[in-house]
């Protein structure tokens, strides 16, 4: 079986894919890629299902060599990719010949890049995904981040080379977003009108200890009249929760399952990838979207990674 | 047998993938076994587009795929199951053991627990070891069990500060709760005690040893016998 040996393994980088749903009853959250868009049009690019298992590289990509040919591909933030010193394009098909060595850099935009191969990577899924779960140790390569030495095996190709590339505009309009756009939360209603708009009008900044479990936020702190827990209840992915000093948490990909925090609004599916982009420092805002339009944009989305005819052209 | 739930059912949308169902606002048994009740009804006859299910004290929240379900589609569904929830018969509650040895390194905070309720740490450890205790949901991280029914004389708040990692097996309370921690995690919890057996089994079937509705006794053991389970 092909293989790639890990030379350095960069920051944090683990094994991906689209996540374990279903064991909420167990307190197991889904995992995943943390921009799975970036995921899905990588394994497109490479000719495998979306879901395939990819490395996901955060802020410090690694150093990997190929001891036999492959068709790689790099897709979400540009963290400057070389293959034996030579340039490698972001959310291309690139060959790699056999001998030749990967060097992915520091990241140039947002927080993850991911390498997919064409086959994709093989481990026994754990709860039927290959996603790593840092918490828990478990899924992914030994239920933990990359290190040097590692060899990750290739599976056989399932699928027919795709004989096209993205369309920029397609790559332009699956972007990330810094103004990341909210429904309203479960316990919405608790937070006075006050508290709701300096939500809305406030500029946060995403805090250091931010990780796949949540994405702690730093700016304006929100103020509820009534005291700060409630009953225990499960959360939603991107559910942005209020703790008791006032900060929000955006839950993430390796959330806690349950949690007693008021939710005041909810990333909404379409820009979930954009949460997986951002670094810490950086700045985002909120803006309130109904329903309505919520379910429209994911299902724009939804067409423009579809459609063969809008992604390759 | 048990009647409809209680209080009227609510619905929340919680995100555009999301919706939670409560049964009140109050944690009681009553509204405990009609989350109960939903889910075991929602695992046996899936609806399609649900993807996951997160059972609380008093609520159930469903997970859905949006390109598959909406809001209103998946209420006027789960309003049917609700009517049948008289229909569903829970099985009896299973009883698990838990052995735990209590204090030292084991239960770093039990002579501070002790002090703060005018206790000996053997009083502490006889209360905390003759209750049964109800399996409300698992939650949090996996395997970590929601256990009510703390006594009265132990209810202790959290840790001022949280320690940076608590080791997995620690038995602690907060609050009216108990609790043992299944992974290595930070926590606040005051840590009376730590088991030597597995709570989250990922290499076993029954990956869980603790299941929504179990009921859990705690039962003391020595170092030397928590030594010997540790190697079992």
């Amino acid at each position: 079986m092909n293989e790639i040996r890990v030379q350095s393994p960069g920051l944090l980088t683990t094994l991906q894919d689209l996540g374990r749903d279903g064991f909420g009853p167990l307190g197991v959250s889904a995992s995943g890629a943390a921009d799975p868009i970036s995921l899905r049009l990588g394994n497109l690019l490479v000719g495998n299902p979306q879901g395939a298992a990819a490395l996901e590289m955060t802020l410090l990509g690694g150093t990997f060599l190929f001891p036999q040919s492959a068709l790689i591909a790099l897709t979400g933030s540009d963290f400057g990719a070389a293959l034996d010193g030579q340039g490698v394009a972001s959310a291309t098909a690139t060959n790699v010949s056999p001998g030749q060595t990967l060097h992915v850099g520091s990241t140039r935009s947002g927080a993850r890049c991911y390498l997919c191969v064409r086959g994709g990577i093989v481990v026994k899924p754990f709860l039927g995904s290959a996603s790593t779960h840092l918490l828990t140790g478990l899924g992914g390569y030994e239920g933990r981040a990359l290190r040097k030495g590692d060899v990750l095996r290739i599976g056989p190709p399932v699928a027919p080379l795709p004989e096209n590339r993205p369309t920029a505009t397609a790559i332009e309009q699956l972007a990330p977003r810094k103004l990341l756009r909210v429904t309203p939360g479960p316990q919405n209603d608790s937070f006075p009108q006050p508290a709701l708009h300096a939500f809305y009008t406030s500029t946060y900044r995403v805090a250091e200890d931010s990780n796949r479990m949540g994405l702690r936020l730093e700016g304006h702190p929100i103020m509820r009249e009534a005291g700060g827990e409630m009953i225990t209840e499960g959360v939603s992915l991107g559910a942005i929760q209020i703790t008791v000093g006032g900060l929000p948490i955006i839950l993430f990909v390796e959330q806690q399952t349950t949690g007693g925090y008021a939710k005041i609004a909810n990333v909404i599916s379409a820009d979930l990838h954009s949460v997986g982009q951002l670094r810490p420092r950086d700045e985002i805002r909120f803006e309130p979207v109904d329903w309505e339009t919520a379910r429209s944009l994911l299902l724009a989305q939804e067409k423009l990674l579809a459609s063969e005819d809008t992604l390759f052209k | 047998m048990s009647a409809a739930p209680a209080e009227p059912v609510q619905f929340k949308r919680a995100s555009d993938r999301s919706l939670l169902i409560y049964f009140g606002h109050k944690i009681t048994r009553q509204a405990h076994e009609d989350v109960r009740r939903l889910l075991c009804l929602l695992e046996l006859e899936p609806i399609p587009g649900v993807r996951n299910l997160h059972p609380a004290y008093c609520s159930l929240l469903v997970t859905f795929d949006p390109l598959q379900s909406h809001h209103d589609r998946l209420e006027k569904i789960l309003l049917q199951y609700i009517g049948r929830l008289d229909k569903v018969a829970l099985p009896e509650p299973r009883e698990v053991e838990i052995p735990v040895c209590y204090g030292g390194d084991y239960g770093p905070d039990l002579i501070d627990v002790s002090s703060l309720h005018g206790m000996t740490p053997e009083q502490v450890i006889a209360l905390h070891s003759s209750s049964s205790y109800l399996v409300y949901f698992l939650g949090f991280v996996p395997g970590f069990a929601y256990l009510g029914g703390l006594p009265e004389a132990l209810v202790t708040p959290r840790l001022a500060t949280p320690r940076r990692k608590v080791p997995f097996g620690s038995v602690g309370i907060a609050g009216n709760q108990t609790g043992v921690y299944p992974v290595s995690t930070p926590g606040g919890w005051r840590l009376l005690g730590r088991t030597p057996i597995s709570i989250f089994r990922p290499e076993r079937k029954d990956l869980s040893l603790l299941a929504i509705g179990d009921s859990v006794r705690f039962a003391p053991i020595s170092p030397t016998q928590f030594a010997a389970l540790e190697r079992a």
